[in-house]
C-alpha cells in the first residue's frame, strides 16, 4: 500500500472521530435509562485489529475512558479472532472487566472487511436494573447486586442469542427497558462497523495499520510533549472523605518521569462493607481523565494518549476492590480521586489545578414507600441529579451547582414535578458555600422538597462530603460541606442510606460548595462588592475576605 | 385586482450585506442586488436596495403589493449584547434558574470555561410568592400586597423590560396574566413578556431563558419595526409588510413586536425554504441544503420538500459552535446545523501538526490574504484562489482586486513549513479539512436526526456553496447537486415562497393509555384559536390550513418523536392508530420498537398556515447539448492534485440544455460553481445546475 500524505491521514482520523460520535449519538437516542439521557453515560469506540483503540467518542462522562479500551483487549484475547464471523456481537456486565458496576453493559463486534478482521466497534451503555437489591449501596457482595453475565456471545452471526436475553429479562424489575437498551448497544455496534467499513471503501483502504500508526504515534508523541513540561519528581496526597460505616483516607503518589505519569494509591483505607468500592479500572478512568484536563486536554483519547499514564493500588484497598465487594455506587468515591490527584498535580503545577470542589453528584434514586404501592396507591421511581459547587480556578472562580468531572445534567424542577408526586419548593444557591479565596469556589445549593401526594417515599443516598469539604489550594479556604436533614427534626441525616420521608416532611439538601483558591485577603475587592450585590457572600460571609492576611 | 402580475420584494438584511429581490407574479425574478448593511439604520440600506431594483426594472413603489423582510437584526442585538435591561420575575424559591442551569459544562476538558451570559445577573433576579403544580392546580395563591412590593422593586432596578417566567405557568397562566396585567397599570411604559405566551412548554430553565431573549430584544425591535415600516410607507408603499421568522414562515409587523424573539435566525430559514421550493418543482423526495457565506455553513435536511424542523436553538454559542454554549430558546425554528465554516475561515497547524481550519474566521475585515486589506493568515478563500477556482479576473464582479502570489505564499508559510508541503499542496489540505468537517457535521446532524445523508440530492447556495458543492458531497456520499439561478441571494429569493404561518406548542404531559381527550381537545381549541388570530393579521383572509401533531416518546426515554394527528378534536378510536404512527416511525428509525413499553407524549403543536405557492414542476429539457466553453484555464484537481484544465463558463451564457463535463468552472456575478474531474452538469429547464457524480469508487 502507498504510503498516504499527512493531510490525507488527518481526514481519515477526523472522519474515525466522526464515526465513533454518529455511535454515541445512536445509543444516547435509542437508551431507556435516564442517566444515559440526562447524563449521557455511555461510550463507544473504535479499535484495530489488535485491540488498540484509535478512536473515542467524547460523552457526557470519564467514567468509561480506558474501562472501554482494557475491556476490548480482554474480550479480543478471552474469544481467538480466527473463530469470529461477520455479525457477531460479544458482552459482558462484569464490573471488573466492563465499567465498575452491574448496570454497565459492554458489547463488542469485530469489523470484517474484504474478508478479514480488520478491527472493532464497542459500546457500553448504563441499564436501568439487573436485579439484586438494586440502585444503592446497601448490597453485602456482588451477589446482592445483582446479575453478572461474564464475557460471551450475544449475537452469532446476526442471531440475538434468546436464553441470554430471557435471562436479563428475568432478572430485572424494568425488563423491557433492559432490552430496548441491549438493542441500542446493538444498534450502536452495527453502526459503527457500517461507517467503518463504508469509510475504508471509500478511502480505498485494505487494513488500519498505516492509519492506526499515524494516529497512536502522533497522539503518543503529543501527550509525551505535554508530559515533558511538567516538572519530573513524586508528589503526595491524601483526602478524608465521609465513608459509609467509617470514614477513609485516600492517598496517591504522582510520579512524572520522560516516559509518562503514574499513579499510585498505596496507603488507601480498605474496603467499605458496603456498595462504595471502586474496582481499579473506574478509578483508573476518572484519575486519567482529571490529569488529562491539565496535561495536553486537546488531544483525542486513543491508545497512544492514554499509553503514557498508569494507575496501580494495592489489592483490597477501596480504590482496587476486589471481588467479591460490592460495587453498585462506585461512582460515589470514583468521582472525587480528580481531586486527589489533581492536589498531587498541584505540587508540580501550583498554577494550573483548581482546587477542590463537591466532585461527587447529589444522585438522588427516589421511589414510592412499600406499602403506598400495596394500596394501590401511586408507584414511581425517579432519580434527579444535582451538583454542588466546583473548585476556584487558578485565574477565574469555581462555577456554582456544576457538575464535575461527570458531565451530568441537572434536573429540571418542572419535569420532575411532572413524572412524580414530589413537590419542590426551593432550589436555589446557598450564600456562603464557596470557599474564600482570591478566587471564590462555586456555591452549592439548597433544594427543598415534599410528597405532593400526602403519601411517603424513599430517598437512596449515597453522597459525599457532608463531613469532609472541599478544600482549597494554595491559601484558598474550604466550601461549605454539604447537609440533608428534615425541618423541624433533630440532627442531620447522614449521607449513605435509605431515607424515608412522610407525609408532611420536608426534605432540605444542601448540596457542598467548592474550594476557594489563593488567600481570600487577595479577592478584587471589586469581586467581592459584585458578589455581595449579588447575595453569593452575605455581610457575615465576608469575614474572611477582610480579616488581615 | 390587478391586471397584471403582482410585483413582490423581499429584503434579507445581513451582517455584512443587504440582499434584496424583486419579482413579478411568483418567481419571475425582475432584479436583484447586494448593498452594503447599514448598521446605524438598517432601512437605509434597504431603501437603497430597493429604490435600485425598482429602477432597474422600471416599476414604482406605489406598485409592490408583497413586502417580506427578514433580519439578523435580533440575532445581532443577542448576540452583540446590544438589547434591554432585563429584569426577571420567577416564582419565590427560585430565584437562580438561570445561574443552575443544566448544572453542566458544555466541554468536558475544559478546566477553565465560562458559562453562557445569560443576560439577567442575579441581582436583576426578583421573586414573587405563588405556586401553580404541575397539573396547573394553585398550590400557593398570588396576592395584590407581593405585587406591590415587587412593583416596587422593579421601580428602583431601572428596568426596561421585564421577562415574568412562573413554574408550570404553561399549565395555568393565571398567574402570569394577572401579574402582567397589574405589573403594566403600576408601571407604564414597561415592555412586559410572559413565559406562558413566549414559550408555553415545561422545563423552566429554556421557557426563562426564551423570555428573557424575547424581553431583552422587544424594545430595540419594535423602535426598529416601527421606523421600518414607516420609511416605506413614506417611499410610497402601500402594501403590509411581513416579517421572516426563524420556522420558516411569516408574521404580521405587530405580531413580530410582541414575539421578536421568532424572528432570530430568519435569513437562513429563507434559504431552506428556496431549497424546499426547488426540492418540490424537481419532485426531490429528500434534499439536503448547503448554505456555505463567509463565516459559517448551514445544512438543512428535507423531506418531501418540507424543512425539518425543531423546537429549540441555540444563540451565540461559542466560539466552537460547541453544543449548549450558548443561550437556548424554544421557539419554532427551520431546524439547521451550524458549522464556523467559510470563506474566511483561517488555516493553521496546531502542535500535534494536525491541520485545522476555523472556526476562527478573517471575516471581510482583514479578510483573505490574497485580498490584500491587511490579513496575513490563510483562509478557506485563499486555498480556493491557490488551487484556481476562483479566477482573479471574473471574481465579485471585477470589484476586489486578487493576489494569487499572496496567498500562496501565507499558505507555504503557515502550512507548508510544518507540514512540509508546497503552497498548492497545503492549499489541497486546507480544503479537504474544512469540506470533511461540513461532511462530517451534516452526517452527524443527520444520524441525531434519524436520517442518513447518502441518498440526498444537496442544494447549494450562498456566496460559497456553488464553489464547495462537489467537494463537501464526496465527502459526504452525496452523488447529486442542484445549484439554482441567483445562489448568492439565496435567502432572499426564499423569502417570496414562505407562507404567512404561525406554530404554537404546549406542554401538556401524559400517559398514550390515560390520555384526557376533552382536555387535549381543549388545549388544541385554546392554540389553535391563537395562532390563527395571528395568522389572520398577515394573510388578507385567504385560507389557511392547519396542521396538529404530538410529541411522544417510550415513558423513561429523553428522545421524542413527532407524529402528525388528523386536524379535528381526537376521538378514543385515534389511540391504537397513534401506537401504530408511533411504533412505526421508531422502528424507521431503531430497527425495532419496543414490545410492551408505555408511550407517553410530553407536547402538542399546532401550525396555522396559508397553502404554500404552486411549484409547477420542471419542463423537460433536451439532454446533453455540450456547451462550449470561453476558455480554458489551469485548476489543481481536487480529485488527485495535479494540474488540469478546466473549462470556463459564464453562467448567463448557458441556456436550457447545455451540457458541461468536468473540470470546469462556471461564473456569475457573485459566485463560482465548481464542477470537479468526477461530476458533470447540466441546465434544466428553469436555469438550475443539475451536477451529477460521474466516476465512483475509491478516490485515491
Amino acid at each position: 500500500m502507498t504510503s498516504l500524505s499527512p493531510a490525507r491521514l488527518q481526514v481519515m482520523w477526523n472522519r474515525l472521530l466522526a464515526v465513533v460520535e454518529e455511535q454515541g449519538q445512536t445509543l444516547i437516542r435509542a437508551a431507556f435509562s435516564p442517566i444515559v439521557r440526562e447524563c449521557g453515560d455511555i461510550s463507544a469506540g473504535i479499535f484495530d485489529a489488535e485491540g488498540r483503540m484509535l478512536a473515542q467518542a467524547v460523552t457526557g462522562t470519564p467514567g468509561h475512558i480506558n474501562t472501554m479500551a482494557a475491556a476490548v483487549m480482554h474480550l479480543r484475547e478471552r474469544f481467538p479472532v480466527q473463530d469470529m464471523k461477520p455479525g457477531d456481537i460479544y458482552m459482558t456486565n462484569d464490573p471488573w472487566l466492563a465499567s465498575g458496576h452491574l448496570n454497565d453493559f459492554l458489547l463488542m463486534m469485530p469489523a470484517f472487511h474484504r474478508g478479514k478482521v480488520v478491527g472493532f466497534t464497542a459500546c457500553t451503555s448504563h441499564l436501568v436494573d439487573l436485579g439484586g437489591l438494586g440502585m444503592g449501596p446497601e448490597g453485602s457482595d456482588i451477589y446482592d447486586e445483582g446479575l453478572l453475565i461474564p464475557p460471551c456471545k450475544l449475537v452469532d452471526r446476526g442471531e440475538l442469542n434468546g436464553l441470554l436475553m430471557d435471562i436479563v429479562r428475568a432478572n430485572s424489575r424494568e425488563p423491557i427497558a433492559n432490552e430496548g437498551d441491549i438493542y441500542a448497544l446493538i444498534a450502536c455496534c452495527e453502526a459503527g462497523v457500517k461507517r467503518l467499513t463504508g469509510m475504508m471503501e471509500e478511502f480505498g483502504l485494505d487494513d488500519l495499520d498505516e492509519l492506526g500508526r499515524y494516529i497512536i504515534d502522533t497522539s503518543r508523541r503529543g501527550t509525551l510533549a505535554a508530559i515533558a513540561e511538567v516538572p519530573p519528581g513524586t508528589y503526595r496526597n491524601m483526602l478524608r472523605m465521609d465513608g459509609y460505616e467509617a470514614e477513609l483516607e485516600l492517598h496517591a503518589a504522582l510520579t512524572v518521569t520522560g516516559t509518562g505519569m503514574h499513579v499510585d494509591f498505596t496507603g488507601t483505607s480498605g474496603c467499605s462493607r458496603k456498595g462504595i468500592n471502586v474496582p481499579l479500572n473506574y478509578a483508573t478512568a476518572y484519575t486519567v481523565f482529571a490529569l488529562r484536563c491539565i496535561v495536553g486536554p486537546d488531544i483525542p483519547n486513543n491508545a497512544g494518549s492514554l499509553e503514557p499514564f498508569t494507575v496501580d493500588g494495592p489489592p483490597g484497598c477501596i480504590l482496587n476492590a476486589q471481588r467479591p465487594v460490592p460495587v453498585a455506587m462506585r461512582h460515589t468515591l470514583g468521582q472525587v480521586t480528580p481531586d486527589l490527584v489533581l492536589g498531587c498535580l498541584h505540587q508540580a503545577l501550583p498554577d494550573k489545578v483548581p482546587a477542590e470542589g463537591a466532585s461527587c453528584m447529589f444522585d438522588l434514586p427516589m421511589r414510592h414507600a412499600p406499602e403506598v404501592a400495596a394500596r394501590g396507591g401511586r408507584a414511581f421511581a425517579i432519580e434527579p441529579v444535582h451538583n454542588g459547587g466546583t473548585g476556584a480556578r487558578p485565574h477565574a472562580d469555581g462555577l456554582s451547582a456544576t457538575a464535575y468531572p461527570s458531565g451530568v445534567y441537572g434536573s429540571q424542577v418542572e419535569i420532575t414535578e411532572s413524572v412524580a408526586p414530589v413537590t419542590i419548593w426551593r432550589r436555589e444557591l446557598r450564600p456562603d458555600s464557596g470557599g474564600a479565596g482570591r478566587y471564590r469556589g462555586g456555591l452549592g445549593q439548597r433544594i427543598e422538597m415534599t410528597s405532593a401526594n400526602d403519601a411517603p417515599f424513599l430517598v437512596f443516598l449515597s453522597v459525599e462530603r457532608l463531613k469532609f469539604p472541599a478544600l482549597g489550594r494554595a491559601g484558598g479556604l474550604p466550601g461549605a460541606p454539604g447537609r440533608i436533614r428534615i425541618a423541624g427534626r433533630q440532627g442531620d441525616i447522614p449521607g449513605k442510606g435509605e431515607l424515608r420521608v412522610e407525609p408532611g416532611d420536608r426534605l432540605i439538601f444542601e448540596t457542598p460548595g467548592g474550594g476557594g483558591f489563593g488567600p481570600p485577603g487577595e479577592r478584587d475587592p471589586r469581586a467581592l462588592a459584585l458578589d455581595l450585590e449579588r447575595g453569593l457572600v452575605t455581610e457575615d460571609g465576608a469575614g474572611p475576605y477582610r480579616a488581615a492576611p | 385586482m390587478t391586471p397584471t402580475p403582482a410585483l413582490r420584494l423581499a429584503v434579507d438584511i445581513g451582517g455584512t450585506f443587504t440582499d434584496t429581490v424583486l419579482v413579478e407574479g411568483t418567481a419571475n425574478i425582475l432584479a436583484s442586488t447586494k448593498t452594503l448593511t447599514t448598521h446605524g439604520n438598517p432601512a437605509e440600506g434597504a431603501m437603497e436596495g430597493v429604490q435600485r431594483v425598482l429602477a432597474q426594472s422600471g416599476r414604482r413603489a406605489e406598485q409592490v403589493a408583497g413586502f417580506i423582510h427578514g433580519t439578523t437584526l435580533a440575532t445581532n442585538a443577542l448576540i452583540e449584547r446590544r438589547g434591554a435591561h432585563v429584569v426577571t420575575v420567577t416564582t419565590e424559591g427560585f430565584r437562580d434558574i438561570l445561574e443552575i442551569a443544566y448544572e453542566r459544562r458544555y466541554a468536558q476538558y475544559d478546566i477553565n470555561l465560562e458559562k453562557p451570559d445569560l443576560l439577567v445577573p442575579r441581582e436583576r433576579a426578583l421573586t414573587i410568592r405563588e405556586r401553580m403544580s404541575s397539573e396547573g392546580e394553585v398550590l400557593i395563591p398570588l396576592d395584590d400586597a407581593a405585587i406591590d412590593r415587587l412593583a416596587a422593586e422593579i421601580e428602583t432596578s431601572r428596568a426596561e423590560a421585564v421577562a415574568i417566567c412562573l413554574l408550570h405557568a404553561y399549565a395555568n397562566p393565571a398567574h402570569e396574566r394577572r401579574l402582567r396585567d397589574a405589573l403594566s397599570d403600576r408601571c407604564p411604559g414597561l415592555k412586559l413578556s410572559i413565559s406562558s405566551e413566549v414559550s408555553p412548554e415545561a422545563r423552566e430553565f429554556d421557557r426563562l431563558c426564551t423570555t428573557v431573549a424575547n424581553a431583552y430584544i422587544q424594545p430595540l425591535m419594535q423602535g426598529y419595526l416601527t421606523r421600518f415600516a414607516q420609511s416605506f410607507r413614506d417611499a410610497g408603499v402601500a402594501c403590509p409588510i411581513l416579517m421572516m421568522t426563524a420556522g420558516g414562515g411569516m408574521c404580521s409587523i405587530d405580531s413580530a413586536k410582541r414575539f421578536p424573539v421568532r424572528l432570530v435566525e430568519s435569513g437562513p430559514a429563507g434559504g431552506a425554504i428556496l431549497a424546499a421550493r426547488i426540492a418540490a418543482q424537481a419532485g426531490l423526495e429528500q434534499v439536503v441544503s448547503f448554505d456555505m457565506g463567509g463565516t459559517t455553513a448551514k445544512l438543512c435536511l428535507i423531506d418531501r420538500a418540507r424543512p425539518q424542523t425543531a423546537r429549540q436553538f441555540e444563540i451565540a454559542r461559542a466560539a466552537r459552535f460547541i453544543k449548549g454554549s450558548g443561550m437556548p430558546v424554544r421557539i419554532p425554528v427551520i431546524e439547521m446545523i451550524e458549522i464556523g465554516a467559510g470563506g474566511g475561515s483561517i488555516a493553521a497547524v496546531d502542535r500535534l501538526g494536525r491541520l485545522t481550519v476555523g472556526p476562527r474566521s478573517a471575516g471581510s475585515e482583514p479578510g483573505p490574504v490574497a485580498f490584500g486589506r491587511g490579513g496575513s493568515e490563510p483562509t478557506v478563500t485563499d486555498s480556493d484562489i491557490a488551487l484556481g477556482y476562483i479566477q482573479p479576473d471574473r471574481f465579485a464582479e471585477g470589484f476586489i482586486r486578487i493576489a494569487r502570489d499572496a496567498a500562496e505564499k501565507a499558505l507555504t508559510k503557515a502550512i507548508g513549513g510544518g507540514l512540509a508541503i508546497c503552497g498548492t499542496e497545503a492549499a489541497d489540505g486546507v480544503s479537504r479539512i474544512v469540506d470533511e468537517n461540513m461532511a462530517s457535521a451534516g452526517r452527524m446532524h443527520a444520524v441525531e436526526s434519524g436520517k442518513d445523508l447518502g441518498a440526498r440530492t444537496m442544494i447549494a447556495f450562498g456566496g460559497n456553496g456553488p464553489l464547495h458543492a462537489t467537494r463537501v458531497a464526496r465527502a459526504a456520499g452525496v452523488n447529486r447537486i442542484v445549484i439554482p439561478p441567483n445562489p448568492g441571494v439565496g435567502s432572499a429569493v426564499g423569502f417570496l415562497f414562505a407562507p404567512v404561518s404561525f406554530e404554537v406548542i404546549r406542554s401538556r404531559y401524559s400517559l398514550l393509555d390515560r390520555l384526557d381527550l376533552d382536555a387535549v381537545n381543549a388545549v388544541f381549541a385554546a392554540m389553535i384559536e391563537e395562532a390563527a388570530a395571528v395568522v389572520a393579521q398577515g394573510s388578507g383572509g385567504a385560507a389557511t390550513l392547519t396542521r396538529r401533531s404530538a410529541f411522544m416518546r417510550y415513558h423513561g426515554q429523553g428522545h421524542e418523536i413527532e407524529i402528525g394527528l388528523p386536524d379535528r378534536p381526537l376521538t378514543v378510536d385515534d389511540i391504537e392508530p397513534l401506537r401504530t404512527a408511533f411504533e412505526e416511525e421508531y422502528r424507521r428509525q431503531f430497527s425495532r420498537p419496543v414490545p410492551g413499553m408505555q408511550i407517553e407524549i410530553l407536547n402538542w403543536a399546532v401550525r396555522v398556515a396559508t397553502p404554500d405557492l404552486p411549484a409547477p414542476r420542471l419542463p423537460d429539457t433536451a439532454q446533453g447539448r455540450p456547451a462550449t466553453p470561453a476558455e480554458h484555464r489551469p485548476i489543481i484537481c481536487d480529485l488527485d492534485g495535479r494540474t488540469v484544465q478546466a473549462g470556463l463558463y459564464l453562467r448567463e451564457n448557458l441556456s436550457p440544455g447545455d451540457r458541461i463535463d468536468g473540470p470546469a468552472l462556471i461564473t456569475e456575478p457573485q459566485t463560482t460553481t465548481l464542477i470537479s474531474a468526477d461530476f458533470s452538469a447540466e441546465v434544466d429547464g428553469i436555469g438550475n445546475l443539475i451536477l451529477t457524480r460521474t466516476a465512483m469508487g475509491a478516490v485515491q
